[in-house]
């Protein structure tokens, strides 16, 4: 702790890097004792994201419970009584960089509550990592997180096969069980699904030309001859998935400085969902319909000429048009988003308690907030067939993927979730104790 | 080649790149300024916790961008142990004077004078700051309190939501958060209670780091290679001060030395550095093997649980 780094001529180099890699958010998830822990422990010590006060108390850690190996999952498991169950209980989020790219992972338990967990974690994937265990392919849980993954539209998946060392690398075994997740990502609607072969305890494949320190590699597996699971994340390209879509933007706020310097400035601040803004563009505003001109984008980095997906930006209009928090922003000649006060779709429950027909509730979809009337279930995802199944209840329990409506108590603006990942999810709340009760993916109106 | 890909779509056309792909930090700076106006638009008494540390002074940087070119519509609020170097108060006093902003100080002091608190047998403060935060946000009425906290300090935080709601005593109950889902964030609370928002969650240190170069964010100078007397003692460089000196065996000597971390004198050291800018800070961060809360922060090793039982409590 008190050595002293030395310092060389290339000081801005890190700077540099640093300042330039981009980043991708990632979601893991695999059901009970695939290996997730490790194989993320893996992915953290490989990249050496583990520093060595980190790799210290693990190390303590684990000969305190008695095993001679390094338990690389006492790492993630942040939670004391984690820890003493040996269990995941809730989404932890990890990071680790490699010189191309830096990665903020969300490590799902597929213990308890993974349905809302793997939810939680998916709403913000831009990839998923899902781990199967090669000598068990595809178990009814696998199913679930592909089907969960599919339902929240996450643009790629990548699936670790693991413990193939157990199998001693078998190709035969690799393939039969990339056939079934073939399958069963085809039933979900999921397009790009790609399978890698890996050992999470030894590395192999998870990291490229990975050596352990126990010895070499296993020739049993040099068949393999595609990327490892790092490269396949670190080259997966995202540029479209959001940029490509229409012009979204929900105004968070009306930026109004009133002082002597600005007397006159008024700005709508907000996060570009989805699409791309110039100046000069014509824009409407939903749901007040109300149009003007760009005249210009403040954005941390100076004023731009054109935003983009992603960026956090004040939008200045020509006119002093209705358009306050609330609002949504779209192209005035594109798609628009659709005004509606009754919403029909597909909801994750994510509450203990289950929902009622004529449930209060609040719903917020971008930056509205909107009271609603919630109906009963009208089907139920079964997991395991892949199918909608009519509702036998008319409530929806924990865990539940359901189809479902609400009744709003005045109309919003909102995509169909399969257009836009962020302006056609919304929240279900609980007015009471302001409990999050349910994500709803926003589907198709319901026919009048 | 037995890796298995669908191709795209057939049909699918794509619009040539607008703009080059956004860099991690500037990610992570518009993630942040977006959960910064979210607070501003859905709290009423919303109030930044600002101590003069980095990772305040960059979350103050973005709350001043959030809402630019308007002034930033957040009091400050530092709780004070009386353990801080003078640099980082004077730093703290002068942010505060340049921005005009509200400043609230919660002293530590204050509850141990007039009994509320009892001083540690160790002097060290740290633990004693949850009392004087959760009586000044009562007192002040504040329903949202930003924080610098990152999900890679500790494991604890790691499992963070970014909107937290606190019960009417501070409290942090892991197993009853809240699914924070799409970026859509939940800060509906009660009276009485309030949210904790972490804007940074998903920065590293490193990105930090990156960020305040990039931005060319002002620090406090003792962040920087400087002199300094100190002293060993369970492997930190440790500084005179209100909180103690060398004991028996201690041996105070000049060194040149950086902090990767303000707190409490008592408990946060300095580490050996010849990084004078923040170039060399960066290339430093970049290359430690070591965490900046293990390398600098007593209190957090105490036990594998040491921060999860602060939080619960209520701590930061």
């Amino acid at each position: 702790m008190t050595s002293t780094l030395d310092l060389g001529e290339a000081d801005t180099a890190a700077a540099d890097l640093a300042q330039a890699r981009s980043q991708l958010r990632l979601v893991v998830a695999g059901s009970v004792d695939d290996g997730k822990s490790t194989l993320v422990g893996r992915l953290l010590y490989d990249t050496k994201s583990i520093l060595a006060d980190q790799y210290e108390a693990i190390e303590a850690a684990s000969r305190r419970r008695g095993s001679d190996a390094v338990d690389l999952a006492l790492l993630t498991d942040g939670l004391r009584a984690e820890r003493e169950q040996g269990i995941t209980i809730d989404v932890a989020y990890r990071y680790f960089s490699t010189p191309r790219r830096s990665f903020v992972l969300a490590d799902t338990p597929g213990h308890t509550q993974y349905t809302r967990n793997t939810v939680t974690g998916a709403s913000t994937a831009q990839a998923a990592i899902v781990l199967v265990d090669a000598r068990q392919g595809v178990l009814p849980q696998t199913r679930r997180h592909l089907a969960v993954l599919g339902l929240l539209r996450v643009p790629h998946v990548v699936v670790a096969v693991n413990k193939m060392d157990l199998v001693g690398w078998d190709p035969a075994v690799f393939a039969a069980v990339t056939a079934q997740i073939d399958a069963a990502a085809a039933a979900v609607g999921l397009a790009d699904v790609r399978s890698i072969p890996v050992s999470a305890l030894t590395g192999q494949h998870v990291t490229p030309d990975h050596v352990t320190p126990e010895g070499e590699l296993d020739a049993a597996g040099s068949w393999y001859a595609g990327p490892s699971l790092l490269e396949c994340v670190e080259e997966l390209d995202v540029s479209h998935d959001d940029a490509d879509a229409p012009f979204r933007m929900p105004v968070q706020l009306v930026v109004r400085p009133r002082t002597p310097e600005h007397p006159d400035y008024r700005g709508l601040a907000g996060r570009v969902a989805a699409g791309t803004v110039r100046v000069g563009d014509r824009v409407t505003a939903w749901p007040s319909g109300l149009s003007s001109t760009v005249t210009g984008i403040d954005s941390p980095v100076g004023p731009l000429q054109v935003a983009v997906a992603g960026d956090s930006v004040t939008v200045l209009l020509a006119d002093e048009i209705d358009a306050g928090r609330g609002q949504l922003l779209a192209p005035e000649d594109g798609p628009a988003p659709q005004v509606r006060a009754q919403l029909t779709g597909t909801a994750c429950w994510l509450a203990e308690r289950g929902s009622a027909p004529r449930q209060r509730v609040l719903v917020k979809a971008g930056t509205a907030t909107v009271r609603g009337l919630l109906g009963p279930v009208e089907q139920v995802w079964d997991v395991d067939t892949s199918n909608w199944a009519p509702a036998m209840n008319a409530g929806a329990a924990l865990n539940d993927i359901v189809r479902i409506g609400v009744t709003l108590a005045e109309p919003i603006a909102v995509d169909r979730y399969a257009d836009s990942r962020w302006t056609g999810g919304a929240l279900v709340i609980d007015p009471d104790s302001g409990a999050t009760l349910a994500a709803l993916m926003v589907g198709d109106p319901a026919p009048s | 080649m037995t890796l298995t890909t669908r191709p795209p779509t057939p049909g699918a056309t794509r619009a040539a790149d607008p703009t080059p792909p956004r860099s991690t930090i500037r990610a992570l700076e518009a993630e942040a300024i977006e959960i910064i106006r979210e607070v501003i638009a859905e709290f009423d008494r919303p109030a930044l916790l600002f101590s003069g540390g980095k990772d305040s002074a960059v979350l103050l940087h973005l709350a001043r961008k959030a809402t630019a070119p308007a002034p930033v519509p957040l009091a400050l609020l530092h709780v004070d142990t009386g353990h801080n170097l003078p640099e980082v108060l004077a730093f703290r006093d002068r942010i505060v004077a340049e921005g005009g902003h509200r400043l609230v100080v919660a002293r530590v002091e204050e509850w141990i004078a007039d009994g509320r608190l009892q001083e540690r047998a160790d002097g060290t403060r740290n633990p004693l700051q949850t009392v004087p935060l959760l009586d000044t946000i009562a007192a002040e009425k504040f329903d949202a309190l930003l924080g610098g906290g990152r999900r890679d300090e500790d494991r604890a935080r790691a499992k963070e939501r970014i909107f937290s709601v606190r019960d009417g005593f501070g409290g942090w109950d892991p197993r009853r958060q809240r699914p924070e889902l799409w970026r859509l964030y939940n800060g509906r609370h009660a009276p009485g209670e309030h949210a904790r928002v972490f804007p940074l969650s998903n920065w590293t240190e490193l990105d930090v780091w990156a960020y305040i170069a990039a931005e060319d964010v002002a620090l406090p100078e003792i962040y920087y290679a400087h002199e300094r007397d100190v002293w060993l003692r369970d492997g930190m460089w440790l500084t005179p001060g209100p909180w103690g000196a060398p004991r028996d065996g201690e041996r105070l000597q000049r060194r040149t030395v950086r902090y990767r971390t303000v707190g409490d004198g008592s408990c946060t050291g300095a580490v050996d550095s010849q990084a004078r800018t923040i170039a060399q800070v960066v290339a430093e961060v970049a290359a430690s093997r070591l965490t900046e809360r293990g390398a600098t922060r007593a209190d957090d090793r105490l036990s594998e649980a040491a921060m999860e039982d602060r939080k619960r409590e209520g701590y930061f």
